[in-house]
C-alpha cells in the first residue's frame, strides 16, 4: 500500500516532525501575539503523535522490511528507510509526545514557550533522520541537528544559573566530541575512500584481506573507528564521555532532561547499531584487527558499573536519575558488545537492546517527568524533600513507583522483560560475563530506585507544612506521567510484538 | 476461561476499590472479594482434574495461549488447576474476604488504597497458584511482593519501614537466586524443551533431558539448581536460618496483612518447593533428604523454642508459623503419599489456623492496644466470645483431634514415620513430634496469663465485646477449621491424587 506512493513518503514521520517545528517557528515569528502556550503545545503534540502514528503504520505494513522488497533507499542512497530506522523513530516520537505534553504545564509561565516546542521538534527531526542515515555525512549532519537544539534546550531557563551552566558545559563537551567524531569520519574516509556505509564495509573487507595491498590502511581505519566510537559514547552518555550527563540533566529543565536522557540517548544508539554493523561489520573488522566489539564490551561493563555506583550515593533524585541513565546506557551497549563474528545470535541481542531502549523511553521519561512535576510544585530536589508526597499525590507517586521498579527490572513491569531478553541474548551469544555484570548491577540498582519509593510512600513529610507546596494539579503533566506508567505496565503483556519487530529489524543488519 | 475471569475480577476489583472514596472502600472491597470466593467454589464443584499437573495428569480449567518467544522457547499464558493448587486457590479466596472484614476496625486512613492493594495481592496470589508457565508464574510471584511492601510500609506499626524493607530485600534476593537456579536448568535442557511450560520441563527432566552446559555435567547442574531454588524458597517459607524477616514483618504488619502473610504468602514458598524442587528434581531431593529433614526438624524445634521466649502475642504466633512450616518441609522430603499429601493439607490447615490466631490477637489488640503478655490478664472476662474462639484456635494449633491441624500433622507423621526415602525416618519424626509439646507449652502459658484469671489492664476506657464484624470472621474460620478436621477428605482426596505421581517420581533404593 505504502509502496504505491512516491518513495519519498517513506520519510513521512521525519517530515511531519520537521514541518510541525517549522510551522511553530513561522507562527511564532510572523504573529508573536497570537500564540498561546496551550495552542502551540497542542500543535506540537499533534505533530509528534501523527509522526508516531505514521511510524507505527509503516512498521505494521512492513515498509522497508524484507517482506516488502527490502529497505527503501532515497537521495542517492544517502537515506535508508528500514524497520530499524522506523523502530527508533517510534521511540523518538513517543518520547517527544510525552515531553511536549508535559512541557505545557512546566513552562506555563514562561514568556516564550513556542521556541521550546519548535527546538524540541527540530531535535526530534534530527534524531529520526539519524535513524535512517546511510552515509557518514548524513550521520554527522543529523547528529549536529540533534545537538544544536539540545544545547539551547538545556540552557532554556536563561535566568537560572544552573540551567545556563549546564548548557555551557554540555555545549563545550559536545563541541569537542563532535570534532572528534568528524575527525573519525574523515579518517575512515581516508582509509576507505567512501562515506556510504555499505561501501566502507566493502573496502574494509579488502583491507582485511589485503586486496590490492591496502592492508596497511587498517591502522588509519582503526583510529577512525575508535574516534567514531567516542562520538557515540558522548551521545549515549557512556564512559569515558559521560561527564556532561549528570551536570546537564540536573541543570536542565526536567522535561529537557527527560528528552535528552531518553530520546537523545537512543539516537546515539541508533548510530552505534547502524554504523558499526553496516560500515564496520564484525567479521571484517576483526580480520582487520579493529576489535570494536571488545571495546564496546569493556565500555558497557564500566559504564553500567560506574553509573550504578554513582547513582547509589546521590542525595538528589534528579542527579540519581542522571547516573541511572548512564547505567542504562551500559545495559543497552550490550547490544553492540555481545556480538560475534558468526552472527547467529547477533540479531537477538541487538533486538533486545532496541526493545530495552523502547521500554526505557517510557519508564525513564516518566521518571524525569515526575521530577518535572516536583519542580513545578517546588517541593525541593533531595530524597528527603520527596518524603510523604504519596499522601497528597497518590496517582503520580504510584506512577513513579512503577517507573522505579521497572527501571530496577522487577516484574511485573516491562523493564523486567527487556533486561531479561538482553541478558539472555548475551548469554546465548557466549557473553556470560557481560550478562553477569549486568545482572549484578541490576540488583544493586534496586537499592537506589527503592529509595525513591520509600521516600514517596513510607516516609513521613519533613514538616506538617511540607505538603502544602502541592497546590496545583498540572493536568497535562499528570496525563503524560500516567500515560508513561500505563505504557510501562502494558508493555509487559504486549512485549511479544515489540521484541519480534526489534529482532527482525536487527537481524536485517547482519 | 473461568480461571482467567477469576483473576481478572480480582484485578478489576482492585482498580474499582482504589478509585472509590475512603468511606465505603472497606464494604465495597468485601462485597467484591466475595465474587472470587464464589467463583472458586464453582471451580471446586466442577473440578475434573486428576493426577499431578506437572507430571502429565489431567489439568482442570486449562488455557494455554502463546505470549512471546525467548531464544527459541515459547512463553505462554498457561494456567490450570490440579489437586494441589485447587485447595490453595480456595484458601486464598476464602481468607481474603475475612481479612478484609477484620480490617474494618484497625485501618482508619487511606482505606481505598489499603483495600485496593489487598485485592491486587489476591489477584497475584491466584496467579501464583494457577500459573503453569515459568515466566507467568514468576511475574505473579514477584508481583505479590509489591503490594505487600506497601501494606506493611504504610499501615504498619512503629518500625514498619524497617520491616517492609527487610521483607522486600530478603524476598527479592531469594527470588533472584531461585531465578538463576531455574534458568540454569533450562540452559542445561537445551533443545529438549520448546517452551517454559512447567509440565514440559518437568517431564523433560524426568526423561533425562538435562545435558551439559558450559562443560558442567548434568548432575552437577541439577544439584546446583536444586540448592539455589531451595535456598530461594526457604526464605519465603521461611526455614531456619532464613526466617528473621518474618517476625519483623508480622509484628509491624497490620492484622489483616498478617493474616494473608501467614495464611497464604508463606504457602507460596512451600507450594513452590513442592512444585519445583520436589516434583521437578526428585532425585536431588532424595539425595539430600537427610540434611533437608534435619533443617525441617530444626525449624520445628527452634521455631517453637523462639516462640516460647516471646512476650508479644503476635511474635508468638509468628514464630510458631516457622515451626509449623517445618512440618510441611518434613512431609515433603519423606516422599510418601501421606507425607506429601499431608504437607499440602497442612498448608491449607495452617493457613486457616494461623489466620484465625492472628485475627483473634488483632481483635484483642484493637481493644487493649497492647499485645504484651505481661500487660493484661483475664481478657475472657470482657471479651468472652473472642477469647473463646482464640482458645479454640490455639487448641487447633496444638493439634487437637477433629480440627484441621490435627489432620495435617497426623498425615505428615503417618507418612514420615516409615518413609523409605529418608534414612532414620522414625528418629526425625519423633523429634518433630516433640515440637507439639513445646507448642502446647507456650500457647497454654500465654493464654493462662493473658486470658484467664481476674481482669487486669490499665486503660482509661471500658473494654467491651468486640463488634460483630470483628468476631464474625473468627467464627467462620473456626467453623472451617472444624469442618476440615472432621472431614479432611473434602480436600485430602484430590491432594492425594496429585501427590501420588510426585512420590512415584523418586527412585528409592531397597
Amino acid at each position: 500500500m505504502v509502496n504505491a506512493l512516491p518513495q519519498v513518503t517513506a520519510l513521512l514521520p521525519v517530515l511531519l516532525l520537521a514541518f510541525t517545528g517549522l510551522a511553530l517557528l513561522l507562527v511564532d515569528t510572523v504573529s508573536p501575539d497570537t500564540r498561546s502556550n496551550t495552542s502551540v503545545a497542542v500543535v506540537s503534540a499533534l505533530g509528534a503523535l501523527s509522526s508516531l502514528a505514521a511510524t507505527v503504520w509503516f512498521v505494521a505494513s512492513g515498509t522497508g522490511s524484507g517482506d516488502t522488497g527490502g529497505a527503501i533507499l532515497l537521495f542517492a542512497d544517502a537515506i535508508k528507510v528500514d524497520t530499524l530506522g522506523l523502530f527508533f523513530t517510534a521511540i523518538f516520537a513517543s518520547v517527544t509526545s510525552l515531553v511536549v505534553v508535559a512541557a505545557h504545564d512546566y513552562f506555563h509561565d514562561h514568556p516564550n514557550p513556542a521556541t521550546f516546542y519548535s527546538l524540541t521538534l527540530f531535535a526530534a527531526t534530527g534524531m529520526s533522520l539519524l535513524a535512517v542515515a546511510n552515509s557518514l555525512a548524513v550521520v554527522f549532519v543529523a547528529l549536529e541537528m540533534v545537538s544544536l537544539p539540545s544545547y539551547v534546550l538545556v540552557a532554556f531557563l536563561k535566568q537560572n544559573r544552573g540551567s545556563v551552566e549546564a548548557g555551557l558545559k554540555y555545549f563545550l563537551v559536545g563541541a569537542l566530541s563532535s570534532a572528534i567524531f568528524l575527525f573519525g569520519i574523515s579518517l575512515v574516509y581516508a582509509a576507505t575512500g567512501s562515506l556510504m556505509l555499505g561501501d566502507v564495509a566493502g573496502v574494509l573487507g579488502d583491507i582485511a584481506s589485503d586486496t590490492d595491498g591496502i592492508g596497511s590502511r587498517s591502522g588509519i581505519a582503526g583510529l577512525g573507528v575508535v574516534m567514531i566510537l567516542g562520538g557515540v559514547a558522548f551521545k549515549t552518555a557512556s564512559v569515558p564521555f559521560h561527564f556532561w550527563a549528570p551536570e546537564a540533566y540536573e541543570g536542565a529543565p526536567a522535561p529537557v532532561s527527560a528528552f535528552l536522557s531518553s530520546a537523545s540517548k537512543a539516537a546515539g544508539f541508533v548510530v552505534a547499531f547502524r554504523v558499526f554493523t553496516e560500515a564496520f561489520p564484525v567479521g571484517a573488522s576483526l580480520s582487520a584487527d579493529i576489535n570494536w566489539v571488545l571495546a564496546f564490551g569493556v565500555l558497557a561493563a564500566v559504564t553500567m558499573t560506574l553509573g550504578n555506583f554513582a547513582a547509589a550515593v546521590q542525595e538528589e533524585v534528579k542527579r540519581m536519575l542522571a547516573y541511572s541513565s548512564i547505567g542504562h546506557a551500559g545495559y543497552a551497549l550490550i547490544g553492540v558488545a555481545a556480538l560475534s563474528a558468526d552472527g547467529s545470535g547477533n540479531g537477538a541481542v541487538m533486538g533486545a537492546a532496541m526493545a530495552h531502549l523502547l521500554v526505557y523511553g517510557f519508564m525513564n521519561t516518566g521518571a524525569f517527568l515526575f521530577v518535572a512535576m516536583a519542580e513545578r510544585w517546588g517541593v525541593g530536589r533531595t530524597f528527603e524533600d520527596y518524603a510523604g508526597l504519596a499522601e497528597r499525590a497518590p496517582v503520580a507517586s504510584a506512577a513513579m513507583a512503577v517507573f522505579m521498579f521497572s527501571l530496577a527490572g522487577l516484574p511485573p513491569f516491562a523493564g523486567f522483560f527487556s533486561k531479561y531478553f538482553l541478558f539472555m541474548g548475551a548469554i546465548d551469544n557466549g557473553f556470560l560475563w557481560l550478562a553477569a555484570v549486568g545482572a549484578v548491577n541490576s540488583v544493586i540498582s534496586l537499592y537506589y530506585y527503592s529509595r525513591v519509593v520509600k521516600a514517596l510512600w513510607l516516609d513521613d513529610p519533613a514538616s506538617s507544612t511540607a505538603l502544602d507546596a502541592i497546590d496545583v494539579r498540572p493536568t497535562a503533566l499528570y496525563a503524560a506521567v500516567v500515560f508513561a506508567a500505563v505504557a510501562t505496565v502494558l508493555l509487559l503483556p504486549g512485549f511479544g510484538p515489540v521484541i519480534e519487530t526489534a529482532e527482525a529489524a536487527a537481524s536485517a543488519l547482519f | 476461561m473461568i480461571l482467567e475471569a477469576l483473576i481478572a475480577v480480582a484485578f478489576a476489583s482492585a482498580l474499582v476499590v482504589l478509585l472509590s472514596p475512603n468511606e465505603w472502600a472497606g464494604r465495597l472491597a468485601f462485597a467484591l472479594s466475595l465474587i472470587p470466593f464464589l467463583g472458586s467454589l464453582y471451580l471446586w464443584s466442577g473440578f475434573d482434574g486428576s493426577g499431578n499437573a506437572l507430571t502429565g495428569g489431567d489439568i482442570a480449567y486449562q488455557t494455554q495461549i502463546e505470549w512471546l518467544e525467548v531464544g527459541g522457547r515459547s512463553v505462554s499464558w498457561f494456567v490450570g488447576l490440579d489437586g494441589i493448587s485447587l485447595p490453595l486457590v480456595v484458601l486464598t479466596t476464602f481468607l481474603v474476604p475475612l481479612a478484609i472484614l477484620s480490617a474494618w476496625t484497625p485501618i482508619d486512613s487511606r482505606q481505598s488504597q489499603f483495600y485496593g492493594l489487598m485485592l491486587f495481592m489476591e489477584a497475584n496470589l491466584l496467579g501464583v497458584f494457577t500459573a503453569l508457565d515459568f515466566f507467568l508464574w514468576f511475574v505473579f510471584w514477584e508481583a505479590v511482593l509489591v503490594p505487600m511492601y506497601f501494606l506493611i510500609g504504610i499501615w504498619g506499626g512503629p518500625r514498619r519501614k524497617y520491616a517492609a524493607i527487610k521483607f522486600f530485600v530478603y524476598t527479592n534476593a531469594a527470588s533472584l537466586l531461585m531465578f538463576i537456579g531455574f534458568m540454569s536448568l533450562t540452559f542445561a535442557l537445551g533443545d529438549s524443551v520448546s517452551s517454559f511450560a512447567l509440565p514440559e520441563i518437568t517431564q523433560a527432566i524426568a526423561g533425562g533431558g538435562l545435558g551439559t552446559w558450559f562443560g558442567i555435567a548434568p548432575g552437577t547442574i541439577a544439584t546446583v539448581a536444586f540448592l539455589a531454588m531451595f535456598l530461594g524458597f526457604a526464605v519465603k517459607v521461611p526455614i531456619v536460618p532464613f526466617h528473621t524477616w518474618l517476625p519483623d514483618a508480622h509484628v509491624e504488619a497490620p492484622t489483616p496483612v498478617s493474616v494473608l502473610l501467614a495464611g497464604v504468602l508463606l504457602k507460596m514458598g512451600t507450594y513452590a518447593l513442592l512444585r519445583f524442587n520436589f516434583t521437578m528434581l526428585p532425585d536431588q531431593a532424595s539425595a539430600l533428604a537427610i540434611p533437608i529433614a534435619a533443617i525441617a526438624v530444626v525449624s520445628v524445634i527452634y521455631g517453637a523454642m523462639l516462640a516460647l521466649a516471646q512476650k508479644d502475642l503476635k511474635r508468638i504466633v509468628a514464630y510458631s508459623s516457622v515451626s509449623s512450616m517445618g512440618y510441611v518441609i518434613l512431609g515433603l522430603v519423606v516422599f510418601t503419599e501421606y507425607g506429601v499429601g499431608g504437607a499440602t493439607f497442612q498448608m491449607v490447615a495452617h493457613g486457616l489456623i494461623s489466620g484465625l490466631m492472628f485475627m483473634a490477637v488483632g481483635v484483642v489488640y484493637n481493644a487493649t492496644h497492647t499485645r504484651m503478655v505481661g500487660d493484661m490478664a483475664g481478657m475472657a472476662d470482657r471479651m468472652p466470645v473472642t477469647v473463646g474462639i482464640l482458645v479454640a484456635g490455639a487448641f487447633g494449633y496444638m493439634g487437637l483431634p477433629l480440627m484441621a491441624g490435627f489432620a495435617g500433622e497426623f498425615f505428615i507423621f503417618v507418612g514420615s514415620f516409615s518413609a523409605p526415602a529418608l534414612p532414620y525416618a522414625p528418629l526425625f519424626t519423633a523429634l518433630a513430634m516433640f515440637g507439639i509439646v513445646i507448642v502446647a507449652g507456650y500457647l497454654l502459658s500465654a493464654m493462662q496469663s493473658t486470658l484467664f484469671g481476674p481482669f487486669e489492664l490499665a486503660t482509661d476506657y471500658e473494654i467491651g465485646p468486640a463488634p460483630f464484624h470483628d468476631v464474625a470472621p473468627l467464627a467462620v474460620l473456626l467453623v472451617a477449621i472444624i469442618v476440615l478436621g472432621v472431614a479432611p477428605d473434602i480436600f485430602f482426596e484430590m491432594i492425594r491424587d496429585a501427590a501420588v505421581p510426585v512420590v512415584e517420581g523418586v527412585s528409592v533404593d531397597g
